[in-house]
């Protein structure tokens, strides 16, 4: 079904719903045979009845995935992020081997080549940095020094190209010598604006931009290619559309380090009240770049630096909040629907974040290790919620301790729907045989 | 001993703890009576944290206070022969092979030795060969494996295993912590115990060394 012509006119509930309706009868997707069609439409009807807190047919269960698809099919980490027919393989073979209901899209494992083009320094990489069986992992530093939160706040996207990117992209170092591009006024600016791009070192960035473009371009075609097979041909939906972060984790895990950003929680207050304010407009367009009409409207946000101990509750509040509050609110707007993962755990939060001025029924959260009878508790009614099946237990339990677990989960968390199943944390380590019971279970267990 | 001092840490007024701590050395101070000042402050955070009253921003502060002060204090001591604080026991702490964040890490490792611990940082990405060196070595009480990621488990579980193959596993008491660690990856990596922050690990070890 085509966006509405009026669909500017519609309420954000509205909004939501042509949203979701258009997701559900997959605007663009074209199926191998009517069974996978029809699989597909009824999980997509599981997620959007909990996304909107019914009670839906069965309880869907989705597999959040790290590296294990890989470790599964019996490749390494560094394959996936290396060899796009392995990385297609196996994304294939784990959701055919284990279907759970929900879809992980292979755009998570990004090729290894495109980093190293750039010189990329925030993360290390299987076989960058870190063995070649182990995942991804953020190498935090100071990108962003203590007295330049005034630069930033100034204009954010002229800090990006001239200073955060030359420092985080060795390869575009050279960029600290540009002129801003603001100074492209008038006729009589244009060459003196112009002629760094004449400079041999410059230019050799804009090379390692076009060569680290292309293989980006390739593999995003391969990526869709991927994410289309598992959808069309096994009847699998993809749940999480866009992606944004939380303004003041930009600062925190981007730009500043959890370190340098605790410090100046004492040092910088007002700085990082101005600078989590002024991402805001950034933070809410970001998710827009991956959507299309049909796409699953969620926008992802992993939560980090606001967990429970990382700061005080008044601090959850005060330096946290506000501006997140404020990207959510501007996408709940346009019916996307905010869809929070919780890492770590959010006890101390639960009362802070069932704010009243978030609509019910307008966001998701998925929680990692918070208590979740608590959830539940605070929850239930006023938002969809999911998570904490432990994943420790997938990789040291047994398959008997897995069924209990999942049971237990859902009778502690189900109740009367807004309700569905996955693991807290992604998952790199797991026993095949514990993975099927924890799938299986919660689709033969929940059912209302 | 300065009262003041000891608040002016607790409550987390950097700038004026560390003006303070330079004025009372230019008037005679004792280098050592304000480090432990600064370490009886430490001990009340270590508590709140304990109680959930303050958090790891706190730590981290309190850790940087700390080192201002000590910064300060060294010369003299060094100048007057110094005398080092009697440590209850040894430890030996690392995060896991292919594992490399090293924050909480820091912060567990900062307590113990606030709290009286002779500890060994063997950094981050430790493969199980060098904890058993350092074991060797060392000749610690207890071993901490910390790990952030699920993929951080069997590297926990071989380097007990490690331990266990160089007849050195009766001779300490494994704790294990960090992110996605729990009961259930304590009992799959056959460590002792799992404990679930900073302040948690101390009551371990202290509990382990037999000190208070």
């Amino acid at each position: 079904m085509p966006k509405p012509e009026n669909f500017d006119k519609l309420t954000p509930d509205e909004k939501r719903q042509a949203r979701l309706e258009a997701w559900i009868n997959h605007e663009g997707l074209e199926f191998t045979d009517p069974e996978a069609e029809k699989g597909y439409k009824e999980r997509a009807q599981l997620f959007a009845d909990v996304f909107q807190m019914k009670k839906p047919k069965r309880l869907p269960v989705a597999i959040a995935t790290g590296f294990y698809p890989f470790l599964y099919a019996g490749y390494s980490c560094k394959d996936a992020m290396y060899d796009t027919d392995k990385l297609g393989k196996a994304m294939k073979k784990f959701h055919e081997d284990f279907m759970p209901d929900a879809a992980a899209s292979a755009g998570l494992y990004v090729p290894g080549k495109v980093l190293e083009i750039l010189d990329y320094k925030l993360y290390h990489w299987p076989g960058h940095g870190v063995p070649e069986n182990t995942s991804y992992q953020c190498a935090e530093a100071e990108f962003m020094k203590p007295d330049e939160y005034r630069t930033y706040l100034d204009d954010p996207t002229d800090y990006f190209i001239r200073t955060y990117m030359p420092r985080v992209f060795g390869a575009l170092e050279p960029w600290q010598e540009l002129p801003p591009f603001t100074n492209l006024l008038e006729l009589p600016f244009i060459p003196w604006g112009m002629l760094s791009f004449g400079l041999p070192h410059i230019q050799e960035t804009l090379k390692k931009l076009m060569e680290a473009g292309q293989l980006s371009l390739e593999f995003a075609g391969k990526v869709a290619e991927i994410d289309n097979d598992i959808i069309t041909s096994l009847g699998l939906v993809k749940y999480q559309g866009g992606f944004s972060k939380v303004p003041y984790d930009v600062i925190a895990d981007t730009m500043r380090g959890t370190r340098a950003i605790m410090l100046d929680t004492f040092r910088k207050r007002k700085e990082i009240l101005e600078a989590s304010e002024r991402n805001i407009p950034f933070m809410t367009k970001m998710p827009y770049g991956a959507y299309t009409w049909g796409a699953p409207p969620t926008v992802f946000f992993p939560l980090h630096k606001g967990a429970d101990g990382f700061m005080s509750p008044k601090d959850f509040k005060e330096l946290y909040w506000p501006s997140f509050k404020a990207v959510m609110l501007n996408l709940i707007e346009d019916g996307m629907i905010p869809f929070l993962f919780v890492e770590g755990s959010y006890n101390q939060r639960l009362d802070i974040i069932t704010d009243p001025d978030i609509p019910a029924g307008s966001t998701i959260w998925y929680f990692d290790k918070t208590d979740m009878a608590e959830v539940r508790k605070h929850l239930q009614g006023w938002a969809c919620f999911s998570g904490n099946f432990p994943s420790s237990l997938l990789a040291a339990g047994t398959v008997d301790q897995v069924k209990e677990e999942v049971k237990k989960l859902i009778d502690t968390c189900a109740g009367d729907g807004g309700y569905y199943v996955v693991n807290g944390a992604v998952l790199d380590e797991a026993k095949a045989e514990n993975l099927h019971a924890y799938v299986d279970t919660v689709k033969e267990y929940g059912v209302y | 001993m300065s009262k003041e001092l000891v608040d002016l840490v607790v409550d987390m007024r950097e700038e004026e703890a560390v003006k303070l701590a330079e004025k009372l050395l230019k008037e005679g101070a004792e280098p050592l009576g304000l480090l432990d000042d600064c370490r009886e402050a430490l001990g009340i955070i270590g508590d709140r944290f304990a109680a959930g009253e303050c958090f790891v921003p706190e730590l981290i502060l309190a850790g940087e206070m700390l080192r201002q002060i000590g910064a300060l204090v060294k010369p003299k001591l060094e100048a007057s022969g110094g005398a080092t604080q009697e440590k209850i026991g040894r430890i030996v702490f690392g995060t896991v092979e292919g594992d490399i964040h090293d924050i909480a890490k820091d912060i567990v490792v900062f307590m113990l030795d606030i709290n009286g611990f002779d500890v060994m940082d063997l950094g981050v990405d430790v493969p199980a060969a060098n904890f058993v060196e350092a074991v060797k070595e060392f000749k610690p009480q207890v071993v901490g494996l910390s790990g952030f990621l699920t993929l951080a488990y069997d590297p926990m579980k071989n380097t007990v295993q490690a331990l266990k193959d160089a007849g050195l596993r009766d001779s300490v008491k494994v704790m294990i912590g960090g992110g996605q660690m729990d009961d259930n990856v304590a009992a799959y990596a056959k460590a002792d115990a799992y404990g679930k922050d900073a302040m948690a690990a101390v009551t371990l070890s202290k509990g382990w060394v037999g000190a208070k």
